[in-house]
């Protein structure tokens, strides 16, 4: 199948600062495409040049298979959520949903009967003549998607729809979108700084940092296997654990040892890991270390460890170590007997673990 | 805005608070006479005939109320050589001020929207310079407008006068419209965009029904300006086409013989009426759209 969006060595500058670099994206109909990263890394300029709303300085972008780098907003075929709901202050609810009909010169009755859809989809019939005003904040969000979907569009864009929200609605509508794509199974960009949207709603993430992109994937392929430092370190709450190690070779595998402070050094061997250099960091998520005895399988490593910290979180609880001078996070079940200030044996799931190299940052397993 | 009244309790006060705050109303009403004493002198000699003034006193209240005064202001005093009046020349300042006031709005209205919404290259530029046209003093402008004027064929007619009060009034409506529409979300017209709407469209649909606050308060700087001018009126008119100021400034300086005081003041009054109905009908919009600003989206 084409791409619905097919995005080729798109660059965009203001002025003499560059701003997205060298950006290579598709996706196919029916993906939901996260773009991710710190702020300022560009992600909401890459949607607005996705939609039109910024031009782009070099490369090409095409919708649904047509050539669009130059074609003007209203001509891509394409809906738009914003941050603030941009809802037009001085119309009602069902005005500012049939605006874009209205101005496209839609009929009044086929307006009337898409209005009346749109608005049980999102049940919104009770805010219809209401103005943006009166609204909430969760009922100006459901406005917004009105808007949207009343287009019926090959490519819905969302530029951080939630972040105006409280932690609560923004739990809910997240899996109302989510819900919506399913039941549609539209076409989706969408842009947030928060990794747990992108993780829970994404079928493909974008990491972006400083206009350049980190890596391309699906969620678990973010998630399990990062693309460099940066990646492994902003995606997962809480981050993944960057210890650095040195590797020697040992027989068909590598023995990788940790230093720590007052103790002897830790060391592991990882039957799988061949060609590693001396200095790496090696990652590995909370949830890879477990408590011995709670995780088996041929690559889990057992190894006394001081334990500095215990946090109890309700449904886990989250104990640090030191190694290799930095705080090692590991998840444990909630009814551990750790303790801090004592010493447990905890199991290293190796099957799981990156290496990183110290200087470049990149992936090397 | 937040309407204080409604909730505001005065808290208890102790007699030296109290006194001071009586104190102070009896200075602020103290002024407010001050500042209301001329109106009042006005009126009441305008109210007068011309025995009653020569014998009278200047702050006495009038024993027979007249309205000759007025009548004769309006429709029967000398300007010079004529004698219809003020009213021809109240007519000629209607004629001026509504389509100047009316344009330059627009036009404010329209450069404000693109300086604020439309950013292009050069538009601080542009924007400082109309800013810049603002305080250029009248009287520099005179010479090159009446060339202008005489080039345009306008010299002399109330169209002349429309077009420089025009061109005069843009760099302040400007200014106004710029200042409010910056404080509307960029992203307003991005969603408009998309939603397949075009510069005229956005503006007719969006941004002018969000604007009451801020024409109100254009229309009344811009009438006010353009009603009570006097030297572009002077410089750029001719015999027929003067605005009401130069004509009261006529009548005031042409009478013979007897100096009719109450006729005078009538025509003054007449000539300020406008302004007055203006603010009186709309000043409470205009404090509101001086202080509003942002749009709750």
């Amino acid at each position: 199948m084409a791409p619905i969006l097919d995005i080729n060595n798109l660059y965009k500058n203001y002025g003499s600062v560059e701003i997205l670099k060298d950006i290579n994206v598709a996706i196919e109909p029916g993906d939901f495409l996260v773009l991710v990263g710190p702020s300022g890394c560009g992600k909401s300029t890459l949607l607005n040049c996705i939609a039109g709303l910024e031009p782009i300085t070099g490369g090409t972008l095409s919708i649904g298979g047509k050539d669009m780098t130059h074609v003007s907003p209203k001509d891509r075929d394409i809906a738009m959520v914003f941050q603030s709901y941009a809802l037009y202050p001085t119309m009602s609810v069902a005005k500012n949903i049939t605006f874009g009909m209205k101005v496209r010169g839609v009929d009044a009755a086929t307006q009337e009967s898409k209005l009346k859809e749109v608005a049980s989809q999102l049940q919104i019939e009770q805010l219809l003549h209401r103005r943006p005003g009166q609204l909430s904040g969760g009922q100006r969000q459901r406005v917004a998607m009105g808007r949207a979907l009343v287009r019926d569009p090959k490519l819905f864009l969302f530029d951080e729809p939630l972040s105006n929200l409280d932690a609560k609605l923004r739990v809910e509508m997240r899996s109302e979108i989510k819900k919506l794509h399913q039941n549609l199974g539209a076409t989706m960009v969408y842009v947030t700084h928060d990794q747990i949207e992108a993780m829970t709603l994404a079928t493909k993430i974008v990491v972006l940092k400083g206009g350049v992109v980190q890596q391309i994937g699906t969620p678990a392929e973010i998630y399990n296997r990062p693309a460099n430092l940066f990646v492994a370190d902003f995606m997962g709450s809480p981050a993944m654990n960057l210890i650095p190690a040195k590797a020697t070779k040992n027989g068909s595998g590598t023995q990788i040892e940790i230093a720590r402070d007052g103790a002897a050094p830790l060391v592991l061997t990882d039957t799988h890991a061949k060609n590693l250099p001396q200095d790496v960091i090696l990652g590995l998520r909370p949830e890879d270390i477990a408590e011995a005895g709670f995780r088996a399988g041929e690559d889990v490593q057992v190894a006394e460890c001081h334990i500095d910290m215990v946090e109890p979180a309700g449904a886990d609880t989250f104990v640090v170590s030191e190694l290799g001078g930095k705080q090692v996070t590991a998840r444990l079940h909630a009814e551990t007997g750790a303790e801090s200030g004592k010493a447990l044996p905890l199991a290293f799931d190796l099957s799981k673990v990156s290496y990183f190299a110290p200087g470049s940052g990149e992936r090397l397993n | 805005m937040t309407d204080f009244t409604q909730s505001y309790t005065a808290p208890r006060r102790s007699f030296g608070q109290l006194a001071l705050r009586w104190l102070l109303f009896a200075l602020l009403g103290l002024f407010a006479l001050f500042y209301l004493m001329p109106l009042f002198v006005m009126v009441t000699t305008s109210l007068k005939s011309l025995e009653e003034i020569r014998t009278g006193s200047l702050v006495a209240l009038p024993r027979d109320v007249t309205f000759e005064a007025w009548s004769t202001a309006w429709s029967g005093t000398c300007t010079g050589v004529k004698c219809e009046g003020l009213r021809p020349y109240f007519w000629n300042s209607v004629l001026m001020t509504v389509p100047a006031v009316f344009l330059a709005t627009l036009l404010g209205a329209v450069n404000g929207y693109v300086i604020a919404q439309w950013r292009f290259k050069g538009a601080n530029l542009i924007f400082a310079m109309m800013l810049f046209g603002c305080f250029i003093p009248f009287q520099v402008v005179l010479l090159p407008m009446a060339r202008s004027l005489g080039i345009l064929g306008l010299a002399g007619s109330i169209p002349g006068l429309i077009f420089v009060h025009v061109i005069y009034g843009i760099g302040f409506t400007t200014l106004f419209f710029r200042n409010y529409y910056v404080t509307i979300p960029a992203e307003l017209t991005k969603a408009a965009k998309v939603d397949g709407a075009g510069f005229f469209r956005i503006f007719w649909s969006i941004f002018l029904p969000l604007s009451l606050p801020i024409v109100v308060v254009t229309v009344i700087w811009q009438f006010t300006n353009i009603w009570n001018d006097f030297l572009f009126g002077v410089s750029f008119s001719q015999a027929g086409t003067q605005p009401v100021t130069v004509a009261l400034n006529n009548i005031v300086n042409s009478t013979t013989g007897v100096k009719e005081y109450n006729v005078d003041m009538a025509a003054a009054i007449i000539a300020a009426l406008p302004t007055l109905l203006v603010y009186v009908v709309a000043g409470k919009y205009f404090i509101r759209g001086l202080t509003a600003g942002s749009v709750k989206g």
